[in-house]
């Protein structure tokens, strides 16, 4: 569905100002621009099309990037390398689905800006399977149904392999403690343990 | 995400010499991409302080040196900490996910911003984020807002589990500006919201944190750190509390008692480790000196409950703690 920018009014704005009616808040004129917390007037601020350049590793092949340093990783990993295995769930650090390793430590790609990774190593879903062998972790989830819809499947599976590597998965109640950071809106957390614990001890 | 500079420091000198009025620095970037993304924060310079050697810890005469960019699940399973300190280790594992544990750092922690969803929602009204503005919360959802340390501007929990470990252990922040170095008691660096619920902390413009001191104590070896929340994990807390205990057989010669999601500030509980200090454990004890704990609460519409939460919180974390269960 496209989204509509006419009348000024956004979709989200018009949510936001009905809640806030009621609720009973008192919105005397509509919100304009919202303030930043800095007070530095916006006159001040750099013009958009400054860049900076990135060198990074990506599924050992070796990166360069010049990019408007607001660019997150999954971004960068999504729209500038056509890597479209990382997935974008909530975008704000709070879903898992954009997981990816950094020198072989899980984070979240939606909130590591790229610029940050320079000269760092990059995996992603995509560099997971080997010599034409799926990791045993996405045999395990595919063994385990341990997906429904498939969006969390890149991000849960990335934080298994870290899991496994870190030494987490030592029990159902453990694997559920370390993968919490990823969320599965289809429920299928269940499934999810089983595939883990069929992986665990496996070089993954 | 509004523009920015971006640029990158090498040494706390250089980073501290590029910071202004309107800047930020970046380490994890757990919150501040997060609250730019939100149009919360705005800054107009962005001073990347991931390459400055301020990680990992020591251990001295002083106490325990934690380096402000050490990672938190670093930190968490560090020697130095886990032996001597189990309190901190707990609270850091407790704190939000695996991912975001290898990302966020120490000093960012202790810096992190409330997850009030008004603060968070640039289109209502906040008086943390633009002053003057009003707080919904006052009559609005007020479920996980604090009932320590609240005014009629603000009642927003701060969200760290590790500020209030560190508070219980009398942790002492180093920070860095452009006029040199200076040492920072956590007990006077974050600041209740009163009528300016924008100023959080007494760091200046420009100040970096480089470092966080755990003075010495023994007896911190017997700690631990309780979380309640909505959730089993992944979750900031709806209470929690942080806890040492001195035993000479089975009397309790001195505690330290903080608690979290409860007050705007990490809180400290001198009544109740007073009140602790040289009774027998026991529940009914336990009890008797939690009961301290939220004197001088305010509560709001939704958030009464935390006023009995925090207590039996404050007894379970003791109870657990000291293999006490009548």
């Amino acid at each position: 569905m496209a989204q509509s920018h006419s009348g000024g009014l956004t979709r989200r704005r018009f949510f936001g100002a009905a809640a806030a009616a009621s609720a009973g808040i008192a919105v005397a004129t509509p919100v304009a621009e919202p303030i930043p917390a800095t007070a530095e007037p916006i006159s001040a601020r750099p013009e958009v099309g400054s860049t900076v350049s990135v060198s990074c590793t990506v599924n050992g092949t070796a990166e360069q990037l010049t990019v408007d340093p607001r660019v997150t990783l999954l971004d960068a990993l999504r729209e500038r390398l056509n890597l479209t295995g990382t997935k974008k769930g909530c975008d704000r650090g709070q879903c898992g689905a954009c997981t990816v390793h950094v020198n072989g430590r899980r984070v979240l790609s939606c909130l590591t800006l790229v610029a940050t990774v320079d000269g760092q190593q990059v995996t992603t879903v995509e560099g997971l399977a080997c010599c034409s062998a799926l990791n045993p972790v996405q045999q395990a989830f595919i063994d385990n149904d341990g997906m429904q819809c498939g969006f969390c499947t890149s991000g849960q599976v990335m934080s298994a392999v870290a899991l496994i590597r870190e030494g987490h998965a030592g029990s159902a109640e453990e694997i559920r403690e370390w993968m919490s950071g990823n969320i599965c809106r289809c429920g299928c957390y269940s499934n999810i343990v089983d595939a883990v614990t069929q992986a665990a001890g496996k070089a993954v | 995400m509004r523009p920015y500079t971006y640029a990158a420091a090498t040494t706390p000198s250089q980073a501290v010499g590029l910071a202004g009025s309107a800047s930020a620095y970046l380490a994890g970037g757990t919150t501040l991409v997060d609250l730019m993304k939100l149009d919360v924060l705005g800054p107009s310079s962005v001073i990347d302080i991931n390459a400055l050697q301020l990680t990992g810890t020591t251990v001295d005469s002083a106490g325990l040196h934690i380096g402000a960019l050490s990672r938190m699940s670093d930190v968490a399973t560090d020697p130095n900490v886990t032996g001597a300190f189990p309190v901190l280790a707990q609270a850091l594992e407790a704190s939000a996910s695996p991912q975001i544990r290898n990302m966020a750092s120490i000093g960012g922690n202790l810096l992190q911003r409330t997850r009030c969803d008004y603060f968070r929602d640039v289109q209502t009204p906040c008086n943390k984020r633009q002053a003057g503005s009003g707080c919904p919360a006052q009559d609005g959802a007020n479920r996980t807002h604090a009932i320590l340390g609240t005014s009629t501007s603000c009642a927003a929990t701060h969200p760290s589990d590790l500020a209030v470990a560190l508070m219980a252990l009398d942790a002492v922040l180093t920070v860095q500006g452009s006029s040199g170095t200076r040492q920072i008691a956590l007990a006077d660096f974050y600041q209740l919201p009163g009528s300016t619920p924008s100023i959080e902390n007494t760091l200046k413009i420009g100040e970096l944190i480089t470092g966080v001191t755990v003075p010495p104590l023994a007896w911190a070896t017997n700690s631990s750190y309780l979380k309640v929340r909505d959730r089993t994990s992944y979750e900031f807390a709806l209470s929690s509390a942080a806890i040492a205990v001195q035993l000479s057989g089975t009397t309790i010669t001195a505690a330290r008692v903080a608690v979290g999601g409860v007050g705007t500030v990490p809180w400290r509980l001198p009544a109740v480790e007073s009140a602790l200090a040289g009774q027998t454990a026991s529940i009914a004890n336990f009890t008797s000196a939690a009961a301290n704990a939220a004197t001088g609460a305010t509560t709001l519409s939704q958030n009464g409950y935390k006023v009995t939460l925090v207590q039996r919180v404050i007894v379970r974390a003791l109870s657990e703690l000291l293999g006490v269960t009548s």
